[in-house]
């Protein structure tokens, strides 16, 4: 029973008991199901925080364990696994912190079916959650296939006009990365009798030839997760269709599943296989960078732009990744933070656009700073975060990737060229270029459509919705060393694995 | 000796009591309950009740019975209390349905316990010409079964076709015993092992009737090629008979597989295993692929089954490895568990929504049913993401338990194609729940409480069994095979 009560399998598996009180509402019990689905997403963010407060920086292994014996039949030898570290810690918090977010921004904009809705939130949290804490193949795969479900019900259920593709398209895509994992991560634990994430580092022992297939296959999971180019194109249906709520949730959080699967089993599980292939996952990040930013500028949906530009992003977080050094790893989780941060918010500020207005089309806009100052002002700071204007979170996570990327750029590093920081520098500029375009486009220049001369301006409830966020973008732009000392022993013991694997790979 | 003789009938008790009780209630039935339907299913579900506590009272204990002809094991037991199971769930199924449909009549019951006798006979069956008994057994009933809603044409269509393909497959299946009885001397499978060990029997013989055997046994168990009347049989049969028959069938048929092959012809496995390969990847392929193409749903879930005998005969492709084998036959025993309740939760949803008329059977009738009936929907979409293998159900565990075992044979090829073949088939589940849960509609339901019971119960089986997995498996993996 004292397990029930650990921070990490409450900080995981609360929002499941919520979900079961809200099932056993009645469907009108509108007000009380968002009531009990925000106090508890509250609660998990409150338990998330004291996690932080127990957590011990200096420690780069695993902390706050729960590890108990799950199924032992005929060598299977699976655990429940929960412990947090520093390279977790972070995109927990993270989870924990948007979700109360976005339930709050559904308050109105979400009216039909409010308690199933409120439910599929919940069970999300769950999968997230899960999938950030465990620490055994098996329950990792457990938690990142259920993330699917609930996912695939709130854009199929609650989403535009074609959710259902949207819909399968998000499933079917997700569902085929994975089970190539899945056939990767039986053929490891029956090879090594063991699916204990740190248990199979320690062991190690993989011929170098075998860990490119199973880095490839976890790379399929994971790949199409981030989503890496070219296999993205799932990404911007299922943001567009997805309700406010949800695309906040998936870009804030799903996405760095992806990113954070690469950073926890790949590099460390098959550390010569990284190396190897540092200079492709590399190349691919670059031109997601490129074409991210690119096929944001041609546009003219609000929302498919910020999509986009996540693609763009995400290509910086996957070059400071393989980047493979302390700094461009540092980075890459920063920016996954980040993206998180500005990319969440700028959904949030779409979704409340379209509530008032029913469109997305930057055309039909223009001059809206006269009307809507408040949402003028904060779009302006998120949008700055976004394209990574020094002060804000953006800069400190691009620049810290692009030192990265440059210190492996020399000849015998793991990049070997300049090149990939060169170019994902441009991504920088264009980056502001498509921000700064849709920003003069919707809020500057004079009010000429008829529509928008009455637009409210946010209330309370959505100022209070974006205030948070906005404080830890500058909160991370002015003073990111807390977040960087939470990650720095663990990023570094990270890199030592990576190194040793170098030198052994020496001919 | 009397001795020897009471203990082969307590072996074999459980089995007894189910067709005596069959017997009884024929009469019973014909004399006294015409009026009264409830009674007949209440007195079956009694009836296998009782047969369950027999095979539960008596589960971790293993005999010989009739002289080797019968082995009662862990392994039988279980299949044993699976059958049965079904046969509870049969009974459930039909109680509202066949009121409904007019085709109130006691031989439902009776035929289906006679049936469920052939299916525990199989398992238990270490004697070929106990297989072919249990077979028949089993499948006669299930042809009456099938055509029982005479004067439906569709019925009578799935019937005939049912009924001549089985005959042909038993066919196959007493060549392959003549052929090897002239190669081993022999039908019992200890004489049968020890001769094949003595090098007595004559391989290309024995050779031959282990294939033909596996054909007859690969018709029931519904495999490509096989398998052209499964989808006709399963679309026209009554859909509480189809329910029954996609369960207990199938479990059956692999009973008897998993016993001949990994304990009797492991010797084959050089020249049989690339033709066991070579059936699951068709199978598997076959079965998924044409279940897209798919508008209603008993034929959907057909298909769905052809699919499903792929992935289960796909662990028996490493049959000859015997360091492997307890993984071979415990894989195969957790995923007909896992596609068992997950078929039931299934077919309880489909009778549901099945109208007197036959309609109601469309992917298009289930449109709006999230929104209507909440729970219905909930169990539909379980039972369709188990099928599909996501997990926390069921049926990822029974994939996660197979791929195992296949890749532990070293048939990493095999087991990608299964893999791929699974991102196939979650297009077509899936399209179901999109259809409950995003179109708009207004879905006809017949409620009913054992239905209701059936569905939900079985989808919160699938659910929880697989969170708590620990004991299931431990009963399944000490469900070796004995050769007494």
């Amino acid at each position: 029973m004292v397990y029930l009560l650990h921070p990490l399998t409450l900080v995981t598996f609360l929002p499941l008991l919520g979900a079961l009180v809200i099932l056993f509402l009645r469907a009108e019990q509108k007000n009380l199901a968002r009531w009990i689905a925000m106090l508890t997403s509250l609660i998990t963010f409150v338990i998330s925080i004291a996690i932080l407060v127990q957590f011990n920086p200096q420690n780069p292994g695993l902390q706050l364990a729960v590890n108990l014996p799950w199924i032992q039949v005929a060598e299977w030898n699976i655990h429940f696994h929960l412990a947090v570290d520093g390279l977790s810690i972070l995109l927990v918090l993270l989870t924990t912190f948007l979700t109360p977010i976005a339930i709050l921004s559904t308050w109105t904009a979400v009216e039909e079916r409010v308690k199933d809705f409120m439910v599929f939130f919940l069970l999300l949290e769950v999968g997230m959650t899960g999938v950030f804490l465990a620490q055994d193949l098996f329950l990792f795969y457990v938690f990142w296939e259920f993330t699917l479900v609930p996912m695939y019900f709130l854009i199929g259920i609650w989403g535009g006009p074609q959710r259902m593709y949207a819909a399968v398209k998000f499933f079917l895509y997700t569902m085929a990365g994975s089970i190539l994992m899945l056939l990767a991560i039986l053929w490891l634990g029956i090879q090594q009798q063991s699916f204990s994430v740190p248990e199979l580092i320690a062991k190690g022992g993989i011929p170098a030839d075998l860990q490119i297939w199973l880095f490839l296959a976890f790379a399929a999971a994971f790949a199409i997760k981030v989503p890496m180019w070219p296999l993205h194109s799932w990404l911007p249906d299922a943001h567009v269709e997805a309700p406010t709520a949800g695309s906040v949730i998936l870009a804030g959080v799903l996405l760095k599943m992806g990113t954070y699967g690469f950073l926890r089993f790949n590099l460390p599980l098959f550390p010569s296989a990284a190396l190897q292939l540092a200079p492709y996952m590399a190349g691919l990040a670059v031109v997601g960078i490129l074409y991210g930013a690119a096929v944001s500028y041609a546009q003219k949906d609000v929302k498919k732009l910020v999509a986009y530009s996540s693609v763009s992003h995400l290509g910086f977080v996957m070059l400071g990744l393989f980047a493979l050094n302390p700094l461009g790893i540092q980075g890459g989780i920063l920016q996954m933070v980040n993206h998180g941060l500005s990319t969440g918010a700028l959904f949030l500020l779409v979704g409340m656009i379209y509530e008032r207005r029913h469109t997305r089309d930057m055309n039909a806009f223009g001059g809206l700073w006269k009307v809507m100052p408040v949402y003028g002002a904060l779009t302006l700071i998120v949008a700055m975060s976004s394209m990574g204007l020094p002060g804000l979170n953006g800069f400190v996570g691009e620049f810290t990737i692009l030192l990265g990327a440059w210190g492996a750029g020399s000849t015998g590093g793991p990049l070997g060229s300049y090149w990939f920081a060169g170019l994902s520098a441009l991504g920088v500029i264009l980056a502001a270029v498509y921000i700064l375009f849709m920003f003069q486009k919707m809020f500057l220049g004079p009010v000429d459509k008829e529509e928008n001369r009455n637009l409210k301006d946010l209330n309370w409830r959505e100022i209070a919705t974006l205030l948070p966020i906005i404080v830890l973008i500058f909160w991370i732009g002015l003073y990111p060393k807390p977040f960087f000392n939470l990650m720095a022993p663990a990023v570094d013991q990270l890199v030592a694995i990576l190194q040793a694997a170098s030198v052994a790979g020496l001919p | 000796m009397p001795a020897d003789i009471n203990a082969s009938i307590l072996a074999i008790l459980p089995v007894i009591v189910l067709a005596a009780w069959a017997s009884i209630l024929l009469l019973i039935d014909l004399f006294f309950l015409r009026k009264r339907p409830g009674v007949t299913s209440a007195l079956t579900a009694l009836g296998l009740l009782v047969s369950l506590g027999l095979v539960l009272v008596r589960y971790p204990q293993t005999s010989s019975a009739f002289g080797g002809m019968i082995t009662v094991d862990r392994f039988a037991n279980f299949q044993n209390l699976l059958l049965l199971s079904s046969g509870l769930v049969g009974v459930a199924l039909a109680h509202d349905y066949l009121k409904r449909l007019h085709l109130l009549r006691g031989e439902y019951y009776v035929l289906l316990m006679f049936s469920l006798t052939g299916m525990m006979l199989m398992g238990m069956a270490s004697d070929l010409i106990i297989v072919f008994l249990g077979l028949e057994l089993l499948s006669i009933p299930l042809y009456v079964l099938a055509g029982i809603a005479i004067p439906r044409p569709n019925s009578a269509e799935a019937a005939l076709k049912y009924f001549l393909l089985g005959a042909f497959s038993s066919g196959f299946v007493v060549y392959g015993i003549a052929l090897v009885y002239g190669a081993a001397a022999s039908t019992g499978f200890r004489e049968i092992i020890a001769a094949v060990n003595n090098g007595l029997a004559n391989p290309l013989w024995l050779l031959l009737g282990a294939a033909l055997i596996l054909i007859g046994l690969g018709f029931k168990v519904a495999l490509v090629p096989f398998h052209m009347w499964v989808p006709d049989a399963y679309h026209g049969a009554p859909t509480a008979v189809t329910a029954f028959m996609a369960v207990g069938a199938k479990a059956a048929g692999f009973a008897a597989l998993l016993r001949l092959f990994v304990l009797v012809f492991p010797s084959l496995a050089q020249d049989l295993m690339p033709v066991f390969w070579t059936l699951a990847a068709l199978t598997m392929t076959l079965g998924n692929v044409v279940a897209i193409a798919q508008s209603n749903i008993k034929r959907l879930l057909a298909y769905s089954s052809i699919a499903h005998a792929g992935y289960i005969i796909m662990a028996l492709v490493p049959f000859g490895q015997v360091g492997i084998a307890s993984e071979v036959v415990g894989s195969v025993l957790f995923y007909l568990v896992a596609y068992a309740f997950t078929s039931f939760a299934a077919w309880a949803v489909v009778i549901a929504l099945e109208q007197n008329d036959e309609t109601g059977l469309n992917l298009e009738d289930y449109a709006g049913l999230g929104r209507k009936y909440p729970a219905l929907a909930a169990a539909m979409a379980v039972a369709m993401l188990s099928f599909t293998g996501i997990p926390p159900t069921l049926g990822f565990f029974g994939k996660f338990y197979l791929f195992r075992t296949v890749i532990q044979g070293g048939f990493i090829g095999l087991a990608l194609i299964g893999v791929l073949t699974s991102l196939v088939s979650a297009y077509y589940y899936l399209r179901v729940v999109v259809i409950m849960y995003m179109r708009p509609g207004e879905p006809v339901v017949r409620q009913n409480v054992w239905l209701q019971i059936t569905a939900l119960g079985s989808a919160a089986v699938v659910v929880l069994l697989s969170v708590f997995a620990q004991p299931a498996l431990t009963w399944v993996a000490q469900a070796i095979l004995q050769l007494l």
